[in-house]
Formats: structure tokens, C-alpha cells, sequence
């Protein structure tokens, strides 16, 4: 087969040294890249170089390179993960580009995901989000029988849907409020659409946008621009039903209070 | 001096031994347990369900990732499935089928006592998923749905589309961040164990480097449980993820614990092939894609037509050929080998090292629609990566590596060669023999940490006397002045070679002469040349940037030190073993292409132990395997 054309990319990358210090753009030149190359290894090779001429490498989390770990992400050209929908970088390839194309890239921007170095941010913020209530209290050990649960596919399937949120955190990079209402509602709707997870939906609802807020992300203002950048496409009705499991909880609770005070 | 290793395999009936074993074992009162430190390194299946699980019962857990969160472990990529013997399909699959099949699809380099508690144990983990709200695939009726996987004529396997593992990883994750609310697991991310710390002949606990900072942080223990996945980088180009290493468990083998089997790697047939030198990662196609995609390549011998202008009698659909009665969904090591034989041949895709995937006939018998719902982010992964749409045009696939069987050796209770160092999941060598089969990884992390870890060590602890340690004590001390030698030597060196040059060029060797096929004299060139590689590692690696900061180079450069100590004993492993058996294939013990084991002087496990320098050779152990309920015999999928 003929060799395919390479590129030619100016690269501007935001080059931090910690959350302490002030950060700044940096050019660089990406020369004779492979358009079967992903995104990343051409940082790679962007790397390689820095190394050899004695500079820093940029740093950037990354890990199974195969969209599924949600390690990697970082803004190009101000769109989150690049401009092709559904596609973590790490699954963003250079046919994608333009020989000569200048590509701006920046870590994500959140207050709730302090910048550790380069392109690389702390996303701990997820974790503490789904310590929160993000599960279904049930010990290892003594479950029934999988098939006593019965579970219409329809209902399967949407929270699988749900499910397949990566916690990349495109979603709060791509809004102008840093909302996390897209994470949240995933994790909320895939539970609440189970049997399984019913016992403790009101409590689950009301201490994980507790613990949302708590963070430091935004209010949502449902723009849908999470959805359109989200590798996974979770699509906003799961805010929708986090909105609602939510109100509905709150609402549970008063009488919660209210009967025992009766008693 | 070579010592026979005891597996403490139970007596009595194998259907019948861990049920006795988990009577006769010790327990830990509750109000004694919350006294007990266990850690645990590795967050994946086995690391989060074990963390999970004992932070259930009451110990006082401390779990460790390398990654920013304990969900991104490299469980998360696995796609196809996970067995059970549910015989929820009623075709005639039991505990006792998939105990064989496994036994079997291992070629018969397994422990036959390990494999049958797996097999038991794999019904109850689906329960526990389902329990947790893991989102598995369901029929209309509501009910679990399965498919086939390589290796077995039934339909044992469950999955959430093509992200099992993913879906599977965060029912044990969110399991375990539960424990973190609830103040019994103690969370540690971006953390890497560079050493294990034993006091008086047991594990009492790790050093690690906050990778954050690059400070190293000390941390006590009774009992340490790694569980930090495989070693398949050590070929640099695998479907493995960037961090996955040796480092965790090569650290213990050289405080002691015994390294079992090194050379059993697996080679997953159906993956993307190589585009080009500054490649970093290889991708797999799940081996569901074998349910109804067929293996082809052309008859012609260097023929460049495009896959769509070879007609139908001229293509060589060489597994249905070979293998009749499975087909395409012979094992792993039987459909990377034939690959690699056509393609050694001249009949690679359009001279490429590729061979083809085809779901033609699929797709006209069942519609797009159908192959859609089944393999839809595959499909659409496949074409993201190579830029070709596989509805209209046959994926092309070529072998890589994907997962190795070997690991520390443990006994029937899990644990290592030292004391109180449990191991789990890929990082051990138990269940899977010389070849694992499809769906059978997911299961055993699983089965490791939900139900067979939270009991043995509970035994351990109330067994051993376990007297105090502090990580002010000598041992931590000692151990952490050495890992930050290893550091400042790596950081001073300041040579010409990148880390990843050095990283390419051991994979290099090894796929070349310890992949899928290896020779005597091949091996034993690869030792010369990889013991060569360690001195310029030594002499001329480069590290920029500082030991106490961020520094990807830094981690990679340990990593790679260790891959390069390993693959010399991988290469060690494979030369003395005089046999080939499931993925190990020595070119000089075949017949008619098929590995042909050598039943007389192999049924061994080889257990290899840490000499005290990476200079002198190490020394090499057995464990006898017997084999008292499938009859050894030659394995044949004809």
C-alpha cells in the first residue's frame, strides 16, 4: 500500500508547574505525524523529543488508551476531547486533522478539578461524589439467585446506558458552570431504574447533589453542552431524573420527619 | 537447592475440599477484627471486591491504586464476558463442565483443586453483581441473556455488551467506596508500591511513592494482598494499559516470594493490527466477535486483492478447516498460532500481517440491526482506530499480547511464598494453567477477592502470632533508603536513551523469540541480548525532570527496569521448559503444528526464586500437578 501523507501541527500547550504556580501557553511543532496515529501518541512523539533536547515532557493523564478508563482528556481547540463526537482523545486520530492546522490545548477548567501539572487535573472530587451513595448496600455474600430479579430489558438497557459513564469529566469541562449534574444524574438513574436499587433511592438522590454541591461544581442550567461533548453520549435525561429523584426525595423526607414526630 | 513446593491442597473429593477447607479454617472474632490492618495494592476486580469484602467484615483495610481513581484499574477494559455455570441456557453446563473445560482449555498446567472452586464460586459472583446493580445483558422475559466464548459448546457467558469488565468494576468499586463512607477502607490513589516490607519472614507492609509528590510513604500491615494485574507490557506493544507493570509483584518476588510459570503468556488472536513504529498500544476486538464473524484469508499464496474481490471459493476459512467442530471458536492460543502460521506462510491480508474477521454472512442472515446490538461499540471503536467501516468491509485482526497466566505462585489459600503476602486475580498464577480461557478472567479476580481472600486470610490472622510493627522501625527504614537509591540512580544517570526507546526495544526481543513462538536458540540469544539491554538501561537511560514531583518518565523508567529482569527470566522459563503446552509453543515439541506437552517430565507448576542479584541466575522449584479427575490427554478441538 502507498504510504499516507503526514502532517505538519503547531501545537499550544498550557504548561503548569503545580496548582501553586502561574501557568502559560507554550508552542511546539509536531512534524511528519501519521494520520493512523492517535491523538496521543503524537504527544508521545512530541515527548520524545522534549526529552532528547533536555526539556520537560507535558504531562498528561492517560492510561488504557482505548476510551473505556476515562483516564485521559484535555480541551483542543476548546472543544473537550477534540472535535469528534463521541471519542475520548486517546481515540482521536490524526486523519481527524488538517496538515498545518495550529491545535490550542488546556486541561480542563473546573475549580472543583484543581490543575495538578500540565494538562493533568485531580478528578477525586467523582470519587467522593459516588462515596456519597453512588451504590446499592449489599454486603458480599447471600445474594439471591440472579434470575429471581426479574428486569424488563427496556429498563436494562437504559440504565446499562447510564452505566457507561466513564467519569472523565468532559462533562464539567464542557459546561460554563462546571456543573456536575450530568455524572451525578448518570449514576443516580442507573440505580433508580433497577429493583435493586430502590431501597435507597431517596437517601442516595439527596446525599449525592449534596455532596455535588459540596464540591465546588456549578448549578445546572441544562445548555446540554455535557451531553454533546460526553465520549459515552449519556444523554440529559439523566438529569432530568436526578432533578426528579431528587425533589421527590426531598419531599419524602419532610413526611419522613413529619411522621415521627406523630409518633 | 530446588525444594517441592506444598500446595496445602485439602484431602477428600474435589467437589468437596473448600467447603471443608472454610469449616476447618480459624475465624477472627468481629470485635478482633477492626485490630487488623490488611492492604490491599491494586484496585482492580480482585483488589476492589477483596478491599470491599473484608472492609465488610470489619478488618481495617488500606487499598492502593497507581491510578487518580481506584475505578480506572485495567479491569475496566475487558469486553466480553464473564462465565458462570448457571446453566441458565439448560444445555448442559454444571460446575463440575466448567471445572473441566477449564482444566482442559489450560492444557492441563493448572491446579485441578484452584479450578474447582472457581468453577463453584463463579454462580455466586453473578448473584453478587446483579445484587450490586451491575447492568448485565437480559432477554425480553427479563432475564439474564448469554453467549458462547472460545473454548466451551455452551452458553455460559454473561456480559454488558462489549464492557463487561467496566460494568463489572464498578459494582466492586462502588462496593468498596461504600467501605470508604463507612471509615473501613482507607483510600490511597496515585500511589505505586516499590517495595515490600518483610519483618521476621512475613509481609508487614509496602512502601509506595505518592505519585502526586514523589515522596515515599511507608505503611504497616498484618496482611498484604497485591493484587495489581499482569505483566504483558513486558512486550511494550499489548492490549494491556500504559501503567499496567510487573513492578508490584516483581518487588515481592525479589523480598521471597516465588515467581511461577513466567512464561505463559497469552496471545489473544483477534486484536487490531500494527500500523506503525511510534504505535503505543495495541487494541482488542473481543472474542465474542467470534460468535458470528469467520476467520479467513485468501488460498492464494502473496495475493494483494482487496478482501472484497477474492470470491468465495478462493478464500480459506482455515479455522472451520482445521478445527471442525469448534470452528472459530477454537481457544486463544490455537487461533493466534494458525493465524501466525498463514500469515508466516504468505497468505496474510493483502501481504499485511493481518488475517481477516468476516461478518458477511452474519449480517445477511440476522440483518445490520442485530450484529449492531450486539457488537455495536466495537464495531464503532474498529472504525474510530483504522478509519474502515467492518459492516461493509471485513475487520482485519492480528494476534497480540493480552494477559499472562503466570505470576507469584500461591498456595490453595492464596498465599505467597512468604507469609501473610496474599496475591490475587492476574498477579497470581493458579487457575488458568498454560492458556486461559475466554471469560475465564473477569471470573477468577472476582472469585479471589469476593469469596476466597476474605477467608484465608482470616485464617492466617488467627493463626499467626503477629506481633507490632511501626514504619518507624528498621525494616521500613531499610526498605525505603533502597527504593530511593534505585530512584536517585535512575534520576542521575542522565544518559541518551529515552525510556520508551529502551521499552521497544526489550519488547522487541521478546516478541520476537518469547511470543508466539519460541526456540532454543532463540531464547538463549534473547538472555545475551536482554542482559546487555540492562546495562545500557543502567549506563544511559534518561530521566528529566525531578524525583520529588510529578514525573511520568520517572515511573515508566522503574517499570521498565523491572520488565527487563523479567523478560530475562521469562526467556529463562520458556528454555527450560523442553515441551510446549497451551500458549507456550517451543518449536522443537510439536506435531503437525499442535503443542505436543510432555506429560512425563512437565506436569509441573516451575517456581522460580529470587537470588539476591539480578546477575545470578535464579533458582528453579516444582509443585508435582496431579491431576485425579480429568484424565491429562492430549487436548484436541478437532
Amino acid at each position: 500500500m502507498e504510504a499516507k501523507k503526514t502532517l505538519n501541527l503547531t501545537l499550544k500547550v498550557w504548561r503548569q508547574k503545580n496548582a501553586q504556580t502561574e501557568g502559560a501557553f507554550e508552542t511546539y511543532e509536531a512534524k511528519d505525524v501519521s494520520p493512523d496515529a492517535s491523538f496521543l501518541e503524537m504527544l508521545d512523539s512530541v515527548n520524545e523529543i522534549l526529552i532528547k533536547k533536555g526539556e520537560l515532557p507535558i504531562v498528561f493523564d492517560h492510561d488504557c488508551r482505548e476510551g473505556i478508563c476515562g483516564s485521559c482528556g484535555f480541551m483542543i481547540n476548546g472543544n473537550a476531547h477534540g472535535p469528534q463526537k463521541s471519542t475520548t482523545v486517546c481515540q482521536l486520530h490524526m486523519r481527524q486533522f488538517e496538515d498545518g492546522q495550529e491545535l490550542v490545548l488546556e486541561p480542563w477548567r473546573a475549580s472543583a478539578f484543581p490543575v495538578i501539572k500540565d494538562l493533568m487535573c485531580d478528578r477525586s472530587a467523582f470519587d467522593r461524589i459516588i462515596k456519597a451513595g453512588g451504590y446499592i448496600s449489599v454486603n458480599t455474600g447471600g445474594a439471591r439467585d440472579a434470575n429471581s430479579i426479574p428486569i424488563s430489558k427496556v429498563n436494562a438497557d437504559e440504565a446499562f446506558l447510564s452505566a457507561t459513564c466513564i467519569a472523565c469529566g468532559a462533562c464539567v469541562a464542557s459546561c460554563k458552570n462546571a456543573s456536575a449534574a450530568l455524572f451525578t444524574g448518570a449514576k443516580i438513574s442507573h440505580l433508580a431504574l433497577l429493583p435493586q436499587g430502590q431501597v435507597e433511592k431517596d437517601e442516595r438522590a439527596l446525599n449525592m447533589v449534596s455532596q455535588m454541591d459540596a464540591e465546588g461544581f456549578g448549578a445546572c442550567t441544562t445548555t446540554g453542552a455535557c451531553s454533546a461533548a460526553c465520549p459515552k453520549e449519556i444523554s440529559l435525561t439523566n438529569i432530568a431524573k436526578m432533578n426528579r429523584e431528587y425533589l421527590r426525595a426531598s419531599f419524602a423526607q419532610k413526611e419522613e420527619v413529619a411522621g415521627g414526630d406523630l409518633a | 537447592m530446588s525444594i517441592i513446593l506444598d500446595s496445602k491442597v485439602p484431602n477428600g473429593p474435589v467437589e468437596t475440599k473448600w467447603q471443608n477447607q472454610k469449616f476447618n479454617m480459624k475465624l477472627v472474632s468481629p470485635a478482633n477484627k477492626r485490630k487488623h490492618t490488611v492492604i490491599v495494592v491494586g484496585t482492580g476486580l480482585a483488589g476492589a471486591s477483596a478491599a470491599a469484602t473484608m472492609g465488610e467484615l470489619g478488618y481495617k483495610v488500606k487499598a492502593f491504586c497507581v491510578h487518580e481513581s481506584p475505578r480506572r484499574a485495567h479491569s475496566v477494559a475487558a469486553q466480553g464476558g464473564i462465565n458462570a455455570a448457571k446453566n441458565y441456557q439448560n444445555d448442559g453446563d454444571s460446575i463440575y463442565r466448567l471445572f473441566y473445560d477449564t482444566v482442559k482449555g489450560g492444557d492441563f498446567r493448572a491446579r485441578e483443586a484452584n479450578v474447582y472452586r472457581l468453577a463453584e464460586a463463579s454462580v455466586n459472583i453473578i448473584d453478587q453483581a446483579v445484587a450490586q446493580g451491575v447492568p448485565l445483558a437480559r432477554e425480553y422475559g427479563g432475564l439474564l441473556s448469554n453467549r458462547s466464548f472460545g473454548g466451551a459448546q455452551v452458553s455460559r457467558t454473561f456480559y454488558a455488551r462489549g464492557q463487561t469488565g467496566q460494568q463489572l468494576l464498578l459494582g466492586a468499586y462502588s462496593a468498596m467506596m461504600r467501605q470508604v463512607d463507612l471509615g473501613t477502607v482507607e483510600l490511597h490513589a496515585r500511589r505505586e508500591m516499590l517495595d515490600l516490607v518483610v519483618v521476621d519472614g512475613k509481609a508487614r507492609g509496602i512502601v509506595v511513592r505518592n505519585l502526586k509528590t514523589g515522596e515515599l510513604e511507608s505503611h504497616e500491615a498484618d496482611v498484604v494482598v497485591v493484587a495489581s494485574g499482569g505483566y504483558s507490557n513486558v512486550f511494550y506493544l499489548s492490549t494491556n494499559a500504559m501503567a499496567c507493570a510487573v513492578t508490584a509483584t516483581w518487588k515481592a518476588h525479589k523480598r521471597g516470594s516465588y515467581f511461577a510459570n513466567p512464561c505463559y503468556t497469552q496471545i489473544h488472536p483477534t486484536c487490531i493490527p500494527v500500523h506503525g513504529e511510534n504505535q503505543s498500544k495495541l487494541t482488542l476486538m473481543s472474542e465474542s466477535l467470534r460468535n458470528d464473524g469467520r476467520v479467513w484469508v485468501s488460498a492464494k499464496k502473496d495475493d494483494l486483492r482487496a478482501p472484497q474481490d477474492i470470491p468465495e471459493n478462493e478464500r480459506d476459512y482455515y479455522l472451520e478447516r482445521v478445527y471442525p467442530s469448534f470452528g472459530n471458536l477454537a481457544p486463544r492460543d490455537i487461533a493466534s498460532r494458525q493465524a501466525k502460521y498463514r500469515i508466516d506462510e504468505g497468505f496474510g491480508a493483502q501481504g499485511e500481517k493481518a488475517v481477516y474477521l468476516d461478518f458477511k454472512d452474519s449480517i445477511a442472515r440476522m440483518g445490520e440491526a442485530k450484529i449492531s446490538e450486539r457488537y455495536g461499540n466495537l464495531f464503532q471503536m474498529y472504525d474510530k482506530i483504522t478509519g474502515e467501516n467492518p459492516y461493509k468491509m471485513p475487520m482485519r485482526i492480528y494476534p497480540a499480547p493480552h494477559y499472562t497466566m503466570g505470576g507469584l505462585w500461591v498456595d490453595y489459600n492464596l498465599m505467597s511464598t512468604i507469609p501473610g503476602l496474599f496475591v490475587a486475580g492476574e498477579a497470581n498464577f493458579s487457575d488458568h494453567g498454560a492458556n486461559r480461557l475466554g471469560a475465564s478472567a473477569l471470573m477468577q479476580g472476582l472469585a479471589d477477592g469476593y469469596f476466597v481472600l476474605p477467608y484465608t486470610v482470616g485464617d492466617y490472622i488467627a493463626n499467626t502470632k503477629l506481633g507490632a510493627v511501626k514504619t518507624t522501625d528498621d525494616a521500613f527504614k531499610n526498605s525505603e533508603n533502597e527504593v530511593n537509591k534505585e530512584v536517585q540512580k535512575m534520576m542521575t544517570i542522565k544518559g541518551s536513551r529515552t525510556v520508551d526507546s529502551l521499552h521497544k526495544e526489550l519488547g522487541h526481543i521478546m516478541w520476537e523469540n518469547c511470543g508466539m513462538s519460541r526456540s532454543k536458540q532463540g531464547l538463549t540469544e534473547s538472555i545475551d541480548k536482554i542482559k546487555k539491554l540492562r546495562e545500557t538501561f543502567w549506563n544511559d537511560v534518561r530521566v528529566p525532570g525531578e524525583a520529588k514531583d510529578v514525573n511520568p518518565e520517572l515511573e515508566k523508567a522503574g517499570r521498565v527496569a523491572d520488565f527487563i529482569e523479567l523478560g530475562e527470566l521469562m526467556c529463562r522459563d520458556a528454555l527450560t521448559r523442553e515441551e510446549s503446552c497451551g500458549g507456550h509453543y517451543r518449536e522443537e515439541h510439536q506435531i503437525d503444528g499442535e503443542a505436543k506437552r510432555d506429560d512425563e517430565n512437565f506436569a509441573h507448576v516451575a517456581a522460580w526464586e529470587w537470588s539476591g542479584s539480578a546477575d545470578k541466575a535464579q533458582t528453579r522449584h516444582k509443585e508435582e500437578l496431579k491431576f485425579d479427575n480429568v484424565k491429562l490427554a492430549t487436548r484436541s478441538y478437532k
